[in-house]
């Protein structure tokens, strides 16, 4: 990474959206608690491939990164991830309306 | 009867810590990755692995952590000689001893000279000083920061408005392993027997990563 | 005693923490951290092993070369030392051990 993308400007700032701020909560959460290390959502994002920063934003690779993680320590299963993901993707169309907040 | 609807009146009503609202995710549309982050957090919560109450207070705490609390701590040592000297030997001790939590990774102060100017980078990832600091911004974690400062660092301060002046030194500090890194920049002039609450005032964020420097007095 | 060292020029595929533009060059110890868990191990969820880790100061002469913006700027990062070999000193011989 250091001294290859010498032509690229910086991005201005973004406030963060709350979805971002619960998938950094879990991060640091389930890291705390011992389910995997920093070490290892790095090495999961990491494993993505460099698409994964052209096509997916910050927290989009971290929330990535931690699912992996989470199922790496047998946290919830794949099945039952994606059960649940479909029956959110029916609540609404939006996050506010697909979250029970 | 009518009443005022306000804009950011949702779950986690407030401001950010830049000043701003919250960026509104209601109006638009449901991504993968949204809808992967509410499975999780529900799938956790139903597992007994965490409480709403905890995710909650873990965003609380995270609010909490602004570029104030690293200013705090730069015009402390400004204004209290010993103090800057334990804040040089072992930040994060320095940086309990004001109250605030830097957990279990190590931060060390980086003192700006008259003639040399340190500079904070993570190009493997984005690691930065968030216990004090609160959480990066963006350009921080680009690419084109973390690629380019440590190979064109004069040109990317200028970018950021930052010139030095000649014989100046500059420093980079990757963040590769356990230490995270605050700078501590030099005292603006004509602050003499300014309090620390107001010196606090001059210490800017980009000023504790090494892109700036602090505020003249006016 | 400045002790000169040289990260180890091995290309390894995974979750290594030197970074690959420090790779074959040399530098001085700048100060020592004490040990650390190995993040090749914890990144793998493998047991844990803890090993020294030093930050090592280049200079932009060094990594950079004629590119460099100013030869005399540094660049500070933390090494584990199994990432790095003894330095060479002017003659060419291989200095004694730290």
């Amino acid at each position: 990474m250091g001294g290859q993308d010498t032509d690229a400007e910086l991005p201005d700032d973004h406030d963060f959206a709350l979805w971002e701020k619960r998938v950094d909560a879990l991060m640091v959460l389930c890291s705390t608690k011992g389910y995997f290390t920093v070490d290892g959502l790095r090495r999961a994002i990491e494993d993505m491939g460099e698409d994964a920063f052209e096509t997916m934003s910050y927290y989009e690779r971290w929330v990535a990164a931690v699912n992996q993680n989470m199922i790496e320590a047998d946290a919830y299963t794949l099945a039952e991830l994606g059960a649940r993901m479909e029956q959110i993707k029916v609540r609404g169309t939006t996050y506010g309306e697909a979250s029970d907040g | 009867m009518p009443h005022d609807h306000h804009d950011d009146d949702f779950h986690h009503s407030g401001m950010s810590p830049s000043g701003h609202p919250y960026r509104e995710d209601d109006d638009h549309p449901l991504t993968y990755w949204q809808t992967m982050e509410i499975a999780m957090r529900e799938l956790l919560i139903e597992k007994g692995i965490l409480t709403p109450a905890e995710i909650a207070t873990q965003i609380d705490e995270m609010d909490s952590r602004e570029p104030a609390n690293g200013a705090a701590v730069v015009a402390r040592a400004w204004v209290d000689p010993a103090f800057k000297e334990r804040l040089l030997a072992d930040a994060s001790e320095a940086s309990r001893e004001m109250g605030y939590d830097i957990g279990p990774l190590r931060l060390i102060a980086l003192e700006n000279t008259a003639d040399t100017h340190n500079v904070i980078v993570c190009t493997l990832c984005s690691c930065y000083p968030r216990n004090l600091l609160g959480l990066p911004p963006d350009w921080y974690k680009s690419r084109s920061y973390r690629s380019r400062v440590v190979k064109e660092p004069r040109k990317v301060l200028a970018e950021f408005g930052l010139t030095l002046p000649d014989g100046t030194t500059v420093r980079i500090h990757d963040s590769t392993a356990d230490m995270r890194y605050i700078v501590l920049p030099a005292r603006p002039n004509g602050t003499e027997g300014w309090s620390a609450e107001n010196l606090a005032n001059l210490v800017t964020r980009d000023s504790m990563i090494g892109v700036g420097i602090p505020k003249s007095p006016a | 005693m400045v002790e000169t060292v040289r990260v180890k020029t091995m290309m390894p595929p995974g979750h290594v923490r030197t970074p690959a533009y420090l790779r074959g060059k040399y530098g001085v110890i700048e100060r020592k951290l004490g040990e650390f868990a190995n993040p090749e191990r914890a990144a793998y969820g493998l047991k844990k092993e803890m090993q020294p880790l030093v930050r090592v100061r280049f200079s932009m002469q060094e990594i950079w070369g004629d590119a460099a913006e100013n030869p005399d700027d540094t660049l500070d990062a933390e090494i584990y030392v199994h990432w790095l070999e003894k330095g060479v000193d002017e003659i060419g011989g291989v200095t004694d051990a730290p």
